[in-house]
């Protein structure tokens, strides 16, 4: 009894769909365009297709490859797309080319693998006597190649797809001779802190911290435009030393940097030295122990350290940004190691920044900020009112990028409670700060013109040609109130607040976005 | 022996080979503006230039809709079908 072929459905370079086994005798040939052997007998293949009546299918294991094999020998058999070398690997193929001719039940008849003359000379004689080809223009004997589908990487995450394992990535052995720390750090792996080796067990026990699918494809991560999976990016969060509760949140974090908006590809290339700075909003915030007041912004705090580590972490090996590849920050900027802080909102009167965005109160939400340094401390101990402490804010966020520099994009201000509490004695609302920031920053563009103590500003030529009117009109040090972007955190002692320069601002560089936090 | 997972995408980076440098320049230069500061200028200044030198090549100009994200698609197509070389103003 013959052994029966699996059957498939793969697409022609056209994006036909083929069913294999036909029912009629057929031929089944395995190839990869770089194997030389397979280049040899591909004319022979061709004429199996055209010269008789055997239904013939080659399935070619990648896709810019089938495309070059049609071209220089100008194929018409159907060349099937096996890029995924799923039945590469269904049919367990070491080596290529492999034939298989069937009969017209799909059983097995005959099987040729790499090229002896003789044994493709007698398949002929047996399947296809009607060719007529002259065998001593081909060698006597050529070796296949190994099948893409062999390759021990691939064939790893082919077995683990094939049985359902959660578990995709590439394992990587560590020598018992070698430190795995300093493997990691030879890698590449590392923001220059140690980081958690990623073994089986601690990735899987991330993975419990979400309900998706481990392939599930949540972003494509620049510059490599590399497909971000649940498992990738756990791997990561993994490495940072993140708790499973917070993977969500890395996720999510993921997911808001990679849209067109926020642009990652160039905060991370610019020169300017921009790096995504998170805040989280709503009830995740207690639930994973996110510290929003005293050092909030600073140290101490596995959640607040590990989620923007796993972040940048996902961007470094998972899109391949690199300091000096496509990172190319002049002086380059700590929070690029991590900056991620979450709001006090039970401290504060105001609505907090998720809500402004069109969430929920209860909505747990991560917004990610482009920002180029931070935070700028604003020190004022002495202001008493809401007009007197917000016009010290707009006075010293004035410094954002340079002073004479307006028409600013986005910053980030964050109130200390002391802050908050002195705004509030004057009802203060978020709007009423940002009006009054843009109030006591507005200058007269003569004020703004560059001259000998600074090349920064109004061109000196530009401003000659200017009517008096327009020398005296007046800007404010942010293209709109909006681009002022307000949280509350901080401890409760100290009238100390602070605020984050933003970078190119609006569609043409990064905009906030703000991703909602699904389990 | 530990086994850790590999935290990469995995890919392995396409080498490609540069093109041979040509004998002489002919057919369509495209000049790109990244659109940085004062990129133009510069770009001007080249086009003067090889329009002296070499008055047989054509000249196509382009532009980025902003420095801060690749060119996008349609637009590298365009310049890969019409030019024979591309000149690119990059940064301030």
């Amino acid at each position: 009894m013959s052994v029966s072929c699996s059957p498939f459905s793969l697409t022609d370079m056209r994006g036909n769909p083929h069913s294999y086994p036909p029912p009629t005798k057929s031929v089944l040939v395995f190839f990869k365009d770089d194997c030389p052997t397979c280049d040899l007998v591909m004319p022979l293949i061709e004429r199996l297709h055209s010269e008789t009546t055997l239904d013939v299918f080659a399935p070619g294991q990648t896709a810019v490859g089938n495309q070059a094999m049609v071209q220089r020998h100008e194929l018409t058999v159907p060349v099937l797309d096996d890029s995924d070398l799923k039945m590469s690997f269904a049919y367990d193929i070491e080596t290529v080319p492999l034939l298989i001719v069937a009969d017209a039940e799909g059983g097995e008849l005959d099987r040729l693998v790499g090229f002896e003359r003789t044994q493709w000379r007698d398949f002929f004689d047996r399947h296809a006597p009607q060719i007529d080809v002259d065998w001593n223009r081909f060698p006597d004997w050529r070796p296949g190649c190994g099948s893409l589908s062999a390759d021990p990487i691939v064939n790893a995450r082919l077995r683990a797809e094939a049985e359902g394992r959660p578990l995709r990535a590439r394992k990587l052995e560590i020598a018992a001779d070698d430190d795995v720390h300093e493997f990691m750090f030879d890698q590449g792996y590392s923001d220059g802190l140690p980081v958690v080796p990623p073994t089986a067990e601690r990735v899987l026990r991330m993975l419990t911290g979400t309900h998706r699918d481990p392939q599930q494809v949540v972003a494509t991560i620049p510059p490599n435009l590399a497909p971000a999976t649940v498992e990738k990016i756990a791997i990561n969060a993994v490495l940072a030393g993140c708790t499973a509760e917070t993977l969500p949140v890395v996720i999510a974090a993921i997911e808001a940097v990679c849209t067109d908006e926020f642009n990652i590809h160039g905060v991370t290339a610019t020169t300017m030295g921009a790096s995504p700075v998170m805040v989280l909003n709503g009830p995740i915030r207690d639930r994973i122990g996110m510290n929003m007041k005293l050092s909030a912004l600073g140290q101490g705090t596995r959640a607040n350290a590990t989620i923007g580590r796993a972040v940048r972490l996902a961007v470094r090996n998972i899109g391949g940004a690199r300091p000096g590849g496509t990172e190319r920050s002049t002086l380059g900027n700590p929070m690029k190691f991590t900056m991620c802080f979450a709001e006090w909102e039970e401290r504060s009167p105001w609505e907090p920044l998720h809500v402004e965005r069109g969430f929920a109160a209860d909505d747990s939400v991560v917004t990610v900020f482009a920002m180029t340094s931070g935070p700028s401390l604003i020190v004022d101990q002495t202001s008493r009112s809401g007009p007197q402490l917000a016009g010290s804010i707009g006075l010293c966020m004035e410094s954002a990028h340079h002073v004479k520099a307006h028409r600013s994009g986005d910053a980030l201000l964050v109130i200390s409670p002391e802050h908050l509490d002195t705004l509030s004695r004057d009802a203060y609302t978020k709007q009423d700060v940002r009006d009054r920031i843009q109030q006591v920053t507005s200058k007269s563009l003569r004020e703004l013109v560059a001259d000998d103590t600074s090349g920064v500003g109004l061109d000196a030529a530009a401003a000659a040609r200017m009517s008096d009117e327009k020398l005296n009109r007046r800007l404010p040090k942010f293209a709109t109130g909006d681009n002022i972007h307000i949280v509350v955190a901080g401890s409760e002692a100290g009238k100390f607040s602070g605020f984050f320069h933003g970078w190119a601002s609006g569609p043409m560089g990064s905009m906030p976005v703000s991703k909602k936090i699904e389990d | 022996m530990t086994t850790i997972l590999d935290p990469t995408d995995e890919r392995v980076p396409v080498q490609r080979e540069i093109t041979p440098r040509p004998e002489s320049i002919k057919g369509a230069v495209a000049l790109l503006d990244i659109v940085k500061p004062r990129g133009e200028v510069l770009l001007d200044r080249l086009e003067e230039l090889l329009g002296e030198r070499l008055s047989a090549v054509q000249i196509n100009r382009y532009r980025k809709p902003t420095f801060t994200k690749p060119a996008p698609e349609a637009l590298r197509e365009e310049i890969n079908a019409a030019n024979d070389f591309v000149i690119e103003a990059l940064a301030d």
